[in-house]
């Protein structure tokens, strides 16, 4: 606790306001993100705008409830204007979001401009809200005042509001967020689903403009479920990484503005919650660019040493006279890097073994390795002549493709299938020769590549 | 308020030349370029660049230590394509999709300049004044030098569509075949990216990061409304841009207090409306009206067959048509119509001239009748065509040609005559021939 015995009471309302503010948009971006609707949601922060002015103008305050209708109907208004633009006047789905959002815009910063003077509101609020303020206006219900700030309690209103409609409409929300098609069949009506989301969005960016303005919303409806989304398949674990990141992003953001750089608090929690998502992006366990890119790096050595060890098991089988030197292995696999990182990981795992300088021998484990890509090769040519009645000369090409991943079950089938222990060039098909179901290896490798 | 309406009417001040002039330039070139992003489906991307230029603004302006226009554009121009790249990279290397990775981009760019802004007035040197108007812009605060620059860029841009215009066109219209022509599509997609970002950023000092996707987009969306040709919407999107920025910078310029990218945003919003509502044939009120009038014809259409197929299935001693009876109720009967319904339809009818009405009894006009037989000629030809040639059940095919006969031109009428003749279905040219599906005399 002596770390954070700095932290004072004013502060922690602070952060507790931002926690609340970014789990409350974190929690609804989940299924922005899902949906592809990422975007609609931008607007509809944006466009709420001149709604909120318009709730200032009649109201001269910045009482709740009239805020909250006025961004509804605006929010509603955008959704439906998008809709009309695109299928009435035939403007772009992506343009005619553009127009609307940034013309409502446009004029919410013109109308607030305007009152700007009248009511304690500025153009500045609107590009970075104003969180630090939150300990200076308490709650007043009828004429008492409550030990609690008033933005602390719309927050944690509407962020109740938003965890009860998703735990209620949970089986909705999932099956419309995956499977639409899925979700009619079912009875689930997906345009009130649609609208219901849209609402929640258009309320909390009401809630959170306060907080941090209309334009980092977008930030803390986006940037923490997208993250999650790089980290998990699973949805309930998407939506908890999701309120976590938004979490650590409000409290890490406060104390980096208030106690490090002095900056907007709204705009460094935005910039924590990117720097979370950019380390998502590469560093992700499964879905991460540097894990993809080992997988990719992995596999292709795989590749590379098997056709190394399936280029040798011929050469031997064709008995020629002089032995398989490494030069002729590196330009058959055209050279490089990869084949030179291949040759020598066979060559550590005892697969291989030189003879003399330059030639090269399979060793018997490798030649139980390589029979077994011989095997899958040679049976895969087999079938595909068999059943698709490819000619002799178009038979390498995509057995030699399909070699890597032909597991021991799946062999066998074939084998069964196509009777004869040699291939359609006449030569043998090697048996099983026992040992590592190389085909097994790839699934998981050939599973991240499939996804892509 | 009167004084300095007159004052800027009159060009009086320096300051309101300057800035008019630079966002003419600006909306011009603008209007023009924006309509190859709209084309090319970018108008998102062209938000999110102009958001992530932010930071570039303030670090240049942190490292150049002056207000220097050229310095500040690389600064924003770098910063943007930086925001573009990533967006490529997350679409490309990861499964967040396109529009997750814009609104990030966007959001977090922007809050990164934000930061920027706030560290670099309070530890930096030199005088960061004006640097806020890139936020929501501030034409006033632009400088000579800066229209300058601005009309540079403005004319490259304006060039390299004259001299690239079928190139990119084709790029805009179908990539597939500008890459068969064997041009180079990246360099030209990467071309159009270019002049987007320098775009976007001369953009900034006027109408501020948040706001330049608008001037690049609505322009475009407006003229398209008008025309449905490439040339013509490029010079009447370069018009509205024009137009918008220099009334939008006219208008900031009255009040001080007012920033003019909203200004400028606001004029090409009400062009907009005025396009979508009242251009001649794409508009929302002529398409309206077309549908009005459509909707007339078949309503006419149909109680002139209803009254037509009433009169051939009734037996009656008149053998001129034109004297026998026909009543509400008879119409009633044979439609779905409510009394209101069938009733407006009788009286629009009868100012044309087709009906008279004696008491609550109709009779075609000779007129009338020629028109009926039209319609009844055309409907059962359809009819005929469907059961001879499209092996439509004679049962089926009452509401299928229900939907076609109000629109078949006389050109395809005379050739399913020929073919119907051909096939021995029809006695002659002109006549009306029996229903397929329902038998009943037929009229010669």
């Amino acid at each position: 606790m002596t770390l954070l015995a700095f932290i004072s009471a004013a502060d922690a309302w602070v952060m507790t306001a931002g926690v609340l503010c970014n789990v409350a948009c974190a929690l609804l971006g989940c299924f922005l993100v899902l949906r592809r609707m990422a975007l609609l949601g931008d607007a509809i922060s944006h466009a709420i705008l001149p709604g909120l002015a318009l709730a200032f103008i009649v109201t001269n305050s910045r009482a709740v409830l009239p805020m909250v209708v006025g961004a509804l109907v605006v929010g509603i208004v955008t959704t439906f204007l998008i809709q009309v633009l695109h299928q009435w006047g035939r403007v772009p789905e992506d343009s005619s979001m553009g127009v609307v959002f940034t013309s409502l815009f446009a004029l919410g910063v013109l109308m607030i401009t305007y009152v700007a003077s009248s009511v304690d509101l500025d153009p500045g609020c609107v590009l970075y809200g104003d969180i630090g303020a939150t300990p200076a206006f308490p709650l007043v219900i009828a004429g008492q005042e409550w030990p609690i700030p008033r933005q602390v309690a719309i927050l944690l209103g509407v962020m109740l509001i938003d965890l009860a409609t998703i735990l209620l409409l949970y089986k909705e929300l999932q099956v419309v967020s995956f499977d639409p098609m899925l979700a009619a069949t079912m009875g689930i009506n997906a345009t009130l689903v649609h609208y219901l989301l849209m609402i929640l969005v258009a309320g909390t960016s009401v809630a959170a403009f306060e907080s941090v303005g209309s334009i980092l919303v977008v930030a803390m409806l986006i940037a923490p479920p997208a993250a999650a989304y790089l980290l998990t398949d699973r949805l309930p674990r998407m939506l908890g990484l999701s309120a976590l990141i938004a979490a650590i992003s409000a409290i890490g953001g406060y104390l980096i503005a208030a106690y490090v750089l002095d900056t907007p608090p709204a705009a460094m929690m935005a910039v924590v919650a990117g720097s979370i998502f950019t380390l998502a992006v590469f560093l992700a366990p499964k879905h991460g660019y540097l894990s993809r890119r080992l997988d990719q790096s992995r596999l292709a050595r795989r590749i590379a040493s098997e056709d190394i060890l399936g280029m040798l098991y011929r050469w031997q089988e064709s008995t020629q006279p002089n032995p398989l030197t490494i030069d002729t292995v590196l330009s058959a696999l055209r050279g490089g890097w990869l084949a030179r990182r291949a040759l020598h990981s066979i060559q550590r795992r005892g697969l291989i073994r030189r003879e003399g300088p330059n030639a090269l021998r399979l060793t018997e484990s490798g030649e139980r390795e390589a029979k077994g890509l011989v095997r899958a090769h040679r049976l895969w040519e087999s079938y595909l002549n068999k059943h698709f009645g490819l000619p002799l000369d178009h038979l390498h090409a995509p057995a030699e493709r399909m070699e890597h991943f032909v597991t021991k079950a799946m062999q066998d089938r074939i084998a069964a299938e196509v009777g004869p222990a040699s291939d359609p060039h006449g030569r043998e098909i090697p048996p099983w020769p026992g040992g590592v179901d190389s085909g097994k290896k790839t699934n998981t490798a050939g599973g991240a590549e499939s996804q892509r | 308020m009167g004084d300095s309406f007159l004052r800027l009417l009159t060009l009086q001040d320096t300051n309101t030349r300057i800035a008019l002039l630079g966002a003419s330039l600006l909306g011009i070139a603008a209007g023009a370029i924006g309509v190859f992003i709209v084309l090319r489906r970018r108008a998102l991307m062209g938000d999110a660049l102009a958001h992530a230029s932010l930071p570039g603004v303030w670090l240049a302006f942190a490292v150049v230590g002056e207000r220097d226009f050229l310095g500040l554009m690389i600064g924003a121009a770098l910063a943007g394509a930086l925001g573009v790249l990533s967006i490529t990279f997350i679409r490309a290397h990861t499964r967040i999709k396109e529009d997750a990775a814009i609104g990030i981009v966007l959001s977090v760019f922007f809050a990164v300049g934000l930061c920027a802004s706030r560290i670099v007035q309070t530890h930096g040197r030199g005088n960061s004044a004006g640097l806020d108007g890139f936020i929501l812009g501030k034409a006033a605060s632009m400088l000579w030098e800066d229209v300058v620059a601005i009309g540079i860029v403005a004319a490259v841009i304006l060039a390299s569509i004259g001299l690239l215009f079928k190139e990119l066109s084709v790029l805009c219209f179908d990539r597939e075949f500008c890459a068969a022509q064997g041009w180079p599509v990246l360099v030209l997609d990467l071309y159009l990216m270019l002049l987007l970002v320098l775009c976007t950023v001369i953009g900034l000092p006027a109408v501020g990061v948040v706001l330049m996707a608008a001037l690049l987009i609505i322009p475009p969306a407006a003229a398209r409304f008008w025309t449905t040709r490439l040339s013509p919407m490029l010079i009447l999107s370069a018009m509205i841009g024009w137009l918008s920025a220099a009334a939008g910078t006219a208008a900031s310029a009255l009040d001080e207090h007012l920033s003019t990218g909203p200004t400028i945003v606001l004029a090409a919003a009400t062009c907009f409306m005025v396009s979508m509502l009242f251009a001649p044939r794409r508009g929302l009120i002529a398409d309206v009206v077309r549908r009005r009038r459509l909707n007339r014809r078949v309503g006419m259409q149909n109680l002139l067959r209803t009254i037509f197929e009433h009169l051939e299935a009734t037996p009656a001693l008149e053998t001129d048509w034109t004297w026998r009876i026909v009543r509400l109720d008879d119409l009633l009967a044979r439609r779905a119509w409510s009394s209101r319904q069938a009733l407006r339809e009788l009286t629009r009818a009868r100012r044309e001239g087709l009906l008279i009405a004696i008491g609550p009894e109709y009779q075609l006009t000779s007129a009338g009748l020629e028109a009926a037989s039209r319609v009844v000629r055309t409907h059962r030809l359809w009819e005929l065509f469907l059961v001879e040639q499209a092996a439509v059940a004679p049962d089926h095919v009452d509401r299928d040609a229900d939907q076609i006969e109000h629109v078949l031109p006389a050109s395809i009428i005379s050739m399913l005559e020929t073919r119907l003749m051909e096939l021995g279905r029809l006695a002659q040219r002109g006549a009306v021939p029996s229903s397929p599906h329902r038998p009943g005399e037929s009229l010669v």
